[in-house]
């Protein structure tokens, strides 16, 4: 029985999907194409999104996929580090600003 | 520094044990398909020679850099450097080839000794496009070089340089410390008499190799990235990129093999096979000549020690006819060039 959840073999199967529906399948990965190329941002900004977006899901295939993408485009490692903080700024601003509505909680049945 | 295989007495300088080990593991039980079977899958075997186009000769391999990647093992303890005999029977041919592009590589050519009687004697022939490949930093090595920029110009050479990165960490982790900062100074020095700057006829290409396990992205995309960092930051011209896959051999393969990446490399190459690319591969219009004069479908084979499958071995008995449809010699590190938008000593190929 495979001892982990997740097998970095697996992420070269992706387009497997498609085989249990080809239909749904072909129009992800076409759109998952359409995606990623040049538009109004440039398909190397794209990837450091995509860099920081596999972040923050914590989706290893992503991370794996998408660091390997942004060395072949010449992002730094700098670079990198820098869109994984934008990331992380973003996931812990979202748990704490919360806390204005905790505080507005406590103000309210605060005497 | 480090040393180049061949004086480390590494087991890999050994062109015989390269070529096994490309032949063997991933490659002997059908793991992964072998290039012959990829060709045939697209019925692109045996791969043959067309007319020529570039002749491409290897001054030797001593080089005053020893990048860890570099396919040709070079270095400055390595001292195969081509003779003035072999250059004058090159230059025979030189004289008579149908070839539209001259293209001469190294090590270091400039190190050889008699490299500028060579240029001289060679530009006489009125090759359309004549280039020399220069690492750059020769030309800020030492004061008998500072003059290369001129000496170029003087016989309207076209200068293609390697550049693996905009920034030093990336291109001195690669090719060295200093690297990145001598680099600049001489592609300034190029820009000063007038190279790679836009509209001038002096070309200045750069050759940008990734600085890892890992294959080069979009080579237009990859130009503008260069373009916009090197005049931004430091008011440098250049006119192409051109991005070249490292092929998994010498001092690459070495490094792919130390730090555990061969098996991964190698299934990246096979999953990118473009059977589109097969066609252009330069093999089929390009020819390489060793400092010892020996004939090679590329510069790869050559240091593979795979010589041209022909009559015709040596330069001494060059005949383009005979050459011409020659089947071209492969093993699995053809991957290289056939992968993604495929890729040449003049880039991508597709
Ligand atoms: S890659 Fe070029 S510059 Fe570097 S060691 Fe090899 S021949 Fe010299
Ligand atoms: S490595 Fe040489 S022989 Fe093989 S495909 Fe490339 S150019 Fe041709």
């Amino acid at each position: 029985m495979q001892k982990t959840y997740y097998d970095p073999a697996d992420l070269k199967k992706f387009g497997k999907i498609s085989e249990w529906n080809e239909e749904l399948g072909a129009k992800f990965f076409e759109y998952y194409g359409k995606v990623f190329e040049a538009g109004a941002l440039t398909e190397r900004e794209k990837s450091l999104i995509a860099l920081a977006v596999s972040h923050t899901i914590q989706c290893p295939y992503c991370i794996d996929a998408y660091t390997g993408d942004g060395l072949q485009r010449g992002i730094t490692k700098e670079e990198m580090m820098e869109a994984l903080h934008v990331a992380s700024a973003i996931r812990g601003g979202a748990s704490l600003v919360h806390g204005v509505q905790m505080m507005n909680k406590v103000n309210k049945l605060d005497m | 520094m480090i040393k180049s295989l061949h004086k480390r007495e590494s087991e890999l300088a050994n062109a015989k044990r390269q070529q096994e080990i490309l032949s063997n593991s991933i490659f002997q039980h059908g793991e992964l398909p072998t290039f012959k079977t990829k060709l045939s899958e697209s019925k692109q075997f045996p791969l043959q020679a067309k007319k020529l186009e570039i002749l491409q000769i290897n001054l030797g391999y001593m080089c005053n850099q020893i990048c860890t990647h570099c396919h040709v093992d070079a270095g400055p303890d390595r001292k195969e450097i081509m003779s003035k005999d072999t250059m004058l029977q090159c230059l025979e041919v030189i004289k008579t080839t149908g070839a539209h592009t001259l293209d001469l590589t190294g090590g270091a050519p400039e190190m050889n000794p008699n490299f500028r009687w060579f240029v001289e004697e060679a530009s006489e022939a009125g090759i359309k496009d004549f280039i020399v490949r220069s690492n750059l930093t020769i030309i800020t090595a030492n004061k008998k070089y500072f003059d290369l920029p001129d000496f170029f110009k003087k016989h309207n050479v076209h200068v293609v340089s390697s550049m693996p990165h905009w920034t030093k960490g990336k291109t001195d982790k690669q090719r060295g410390n200093g690297v990145f900062d001598a680099s600049l100074r001489a592609l300034k020095m190029l820009n000063d008499v007038g190279y790679g700057l836009p509209n001038s006829t002096l070309k200045l290409d750069l050759v940008y190799n990734p600085s890892g396990a890992f294959l080069p992205a979009n080579q237009s995309a990859m130009e503008n990235d260069f373009k916009k960092a090197f005049l931004e930051e430091f008011g440098i011209h250049f006119h192409n990129l051109f991005a070249l896959t490292n092929l998994p051999i010498s001092r690459f393969l070495d490094y792919l093999i130390a730090s555990e990446n061969y098996e991964d490399y190698m299934y990246a190459l096979v999953e990118a096979f473009n059977p589109n690319a097969v066609k252009n591969v330069m093999c089929t219009n390009t020819l390489s000549v060793s400092w010892n004069g020996y004939l090679y479908d590329c510069d790869f084979n050559q240091m593979l020690e795979l010589p041209v499958n022909s009559k015709v071995k040596h330069i001494s008995d060059y005949n383009e006819n005979l050459l011409e449809g020659r089947d071209i010699v492969i093993s699995q590190h053809c991957y290289g060039c056939t992968a993604g938008a495929g890729s040449s000593c003049q880039g991508s190929v597709t």
